[in-house]
């Protein structure tokens, strides 16, 4: 049973398979084990990078083609239930409808880039998609009358959904049923069904000769698959997975602008969970998005409380204190994404996987 | 840059713009096409903005602008097309060249507020030259601690060079702060140059003749180095065939060093250029300027210099017609113009053989 579901892709080391049981079995018990705002919001987060590092992985680990415009789809998820909220109002036919048209666009988007560059030669792709990515971005911030500009959407969701919909009175276990709870397992459960479909796809033969193209396009072509066209399907379904990842972003935070799913930051918030994890497996996002939003979630208010620490201690050295402020994280996630494509390459997952023969 | 691929491009059909191919060929053997699509662009902005005098300062505008785009993307494509190294962290060169202006500027203030043209041009060249040199030195680190492990591996290289950027810019941020700064034009190169034009005047900002110039300078050099001395010959060829240069005795590593470290060089420049063009700089400039010369080198073809002077003249003309009039598609008409070049070569202008 856990084998089908998994579609035979089992985690294949005794320690990587625990720590995806702890990850799952956290985050499926989050508002029982860890009352309170932000413990929630940390763990819808990992839920939602889960999906979109994953869809990312099937372009980036299993083909091995580099998009830079991965956000632009999330970002297009994501607004398309936030107008769609603001313009019919909050109802799930809403919803449905904003989900529909954004994948709508998505396909179309993502199947014309596909066609324009990947027919050619693979690194075309990475720089037009960092081409029509920043064009989206400022596309976004500029139709201020449809997207709210620099300060983005905030929307209400369907009633079923609001924060002020109480379900039983009373907490049951320390945690409050009511609207976010059921948007907390909503998210869960279609993060869920994602992943495993996604594991499905990577699995099935068609991921199969993604895999091939990555280790040898050449040779894959030569065996007789037409290595645009399982490119191209390989882009059009990451696109699709991260529209949906989006959307649930949106149903979350009640909220969407620029900076939460458009920016730049976060691709490579994204390509840095992806090295982390490990490239080329759907575990490793699922591992990755655990670690990296922890991470970036309390390790920013250590830097910010070492940084003012610093700068009361060291009168003289500003230098040093802005190093390490929470302003320069990028800097530090830069230095670490370096150093571990070049030092780390098979990831979290991968590690785990080639220690094997030892663990047992 | 060969015959062989010059036919190649030649006997690709596509939708032909406007007249005028004969007169404009630089070159007896060369593939017309892509320059008469320049003229064609001209012509095609002409009735758009509709007074001659305006269609003229824009035009100016739209060359100057060109020419700091070529300086900056001529490098990369070199790169290019001599390694295969695609250096995603090529915006980091610009935002260095244009943060050293803004010192340069500050700490030679008097000179810049002169009104003799000698004293002004002085801190401009001074800027210049420590413009790129330092990026000339950062570039060589650059190579030899990011991109010399990962020569031949495309997927790791888009992702260590855009590390590569992401650290760069951050230290830049570090060291000049996050605030936008702006840059004092020096006093002689203010203001404008006016012709009149039939009852008109057309004006040319006199900042963007002197980059014009520059930019022509630049090009000049370039195109005697790499025609007409022996370094250039091995350029070429090493675009061409790199194994076969290597199997002729060559250092090809090391030539490519000179090439990357040049590149980053004329980065350095172009970013000080295109710093006191915008009056200012943001720490934004790198990444958006790397957008540009994307397209750019993407249009003209991967490694192609010709074809990067064309797409840099066509991408700064169409910015400042569109800027004109249409600002709100602005930013898309390089898309456009992008995936109109690559439906008709899907290669790009000048295609370079065995990429």
């Amino acid at each position: 049973m856990l084998n089908r579901l998994l579609s035979h892709d089992l985690p294949r080391n005794r320690w990587l398979a625990l720590l995806l049981a702890a990850i799952v079995l956290g985050l499926a018990f989050t508002p029982f084990l860890f009352p309170g705002t932000k413990a929630l919001n940390v763990a819808a987060k990992v839920i939602v990078f889960v999906v979109l590092v994953a869809s990312f992985d099937l372009l980036l680990g299993y083909t091995g083609i580099v998009s830079f415009a991965h956000t632009m789809f999330f970002g297009i998820g994501a607004y398309g239930v936030a107008i769609a909220c603001t313009r019919i109002g909050p109802t799930w036919g809403a919803v449905l409808t904003g989900m529909a048209l954004a994948l709508l666009a998505s396909l179309l988007l993502s199947v014309l880039i596909g066609l324009a560059s990947l027919r050619v030669k693979a690194i075309f792709f990475a720089m037009i998609t960092l081409a029509v990515a920043s064009a989206f971005l400022s596309l976004g911030s500029q139709l201020s009358d449809l997207t709210g500009g620099e300060d983005g959407l905030t929307f209400k969701v369907p009633e079923a959904l609001q924060p002020g919909t109480r379900y039983l009175d009373g907490p049951v276990l320390g945690a409050s049923i009511d609207g976010r709870f059921l948007t907390y397992y909503l998210l869960f459960f279609a993060a869920a069904a994602l992943v495993l479909v996604m594991l499905r796809i990577v699995n099935s033969p068609f991921g199969r000769v993604l895999q091939a193209i990555r280790e040898n396009d050449f040779r894959a072509e030569a065996i007789g698959y037409r290595t645009v066209v399982y490119r191209t399907l390989a882009s059009v379904l990451s696109a699709l997975f991260a529209t949906l990842a989006g959307c649930l972003l949106a149903l979350w935070l009640r909220y969407n602008g620029p900076d939460t799913t458009l920016s730049f930051e976060i691709m490579l918030d994204v390509l840095l969970i992806v090295v982390i994890g490990g490239m080329g497996t759907v575990y490793g996002a699922v591992v990755g998005s655990a670690l990296f939003v922890l991470a970036q979630s309390y390790l920013q208010d250590l830097m910010k409380l070492a940084s003012l620490q610093l700068e009361s201690a060291v009168e003289g050295v500003p230098v040093l204190a802005q190093l390490i402020s929470p302003d320069r994280w990028l800097l530090w996630l830069g230095i670490l994404f370096v150093l571990s494509v070049y030092h780390f390459p098979a990831g979290v997952v991968g590690r785990l996987r080639a220690m094997r023969g030892a663990a047992r | 840059m060969t015959s062989a691929s010059d036919t190649a491009a030649a006997t690709a059909t596509g939708p032909q713009p406007a007249a005028s191919a004969g007169a404009a060929v630089p070159k007896a053997s060369f593939d017309g096409w892509p320059v008469a699509l320049v003229f064609g662009l001209m012509l095609a902005g002409w009735p758009l903005v509709g007074s001659t005098s305006t269609w003229l300062t824009l035009t100016m505008a739209g060359l100057a602008m060109g020419m700091i785009i070529f300086i900056i993307a001529s490098g990369l494509t070199l790169v290019f097309g001599l390694m295969d190294v695609l250096n995603f962290g090529h915006g980091v060169f610009i935002a260095l060249g244009a943060y050293l202006a803004t010192s340069v500027f500050a700490l030679m203030s008097g000179w810049t507020t002169s009104p003799e043209l000698w004293r002004n041009l002085v801190p401009l060249f001074v800027t210049m030259l420590v413009a790129m040199s330092l990026a000339a030195a950062v570039g060589w680190a650059f190579e030899r601690v990011l991109v010399r492990p990962v020569y031949g591996q495309h997927l790791k290289q888009i992702l260590i060079t855009m590390g590569g950027m992401i650290i760069g810019e951050e230290l830049i941020k570090v060291i000049w702060g996050t605030t936008p700064i702006t840059i004092e034009m020096p006093e002689a190169l203010r203001g404008v140059v006016t012709f009149a034009v039939g009852s008109d005047t057309a004006a040319f900002e006199k900042y963007r003749i002197f980059a014009t110039l520059v930019g022509l300078v630049v090009l000049a050099v370039m195109l005697f180095t790499l025609n007409r001395t022996k370094l250039g010959l091995l350029i070429r060829a090493g675009v061409q065939d790199r194994e076969m240069v290597e199997a002729l005795g060559y250092r090809i590593r090391r030539l490519f060093v000179g090439v990357f470290v040049a590149g980053s060089a004329l980065a350095g420049l172009g970013g000080a250029l295109w710093g006191v063009y915008q009056h200012g700089v943001l720490p934004q400039i790198g990444s958006h300027v790397n957008v540009l010369i994307f397209i750019v080198i993407i249009i003209g073809g991967l490694g192609s210099t010709m074809g990067c002077l064309i797409g840099a003249l066509l991408i700064g003309l169409l910015a400042n017609y569109t800027g004109f009039v249409a600002p709100k598609v602005a930013m898309f008409s390089n898309i456009g113009l992008m995936v109109l070049v690559l439906l008709w070569r899907p290669q790009g202008l000048y295609p370079v053989a065995n990429r």
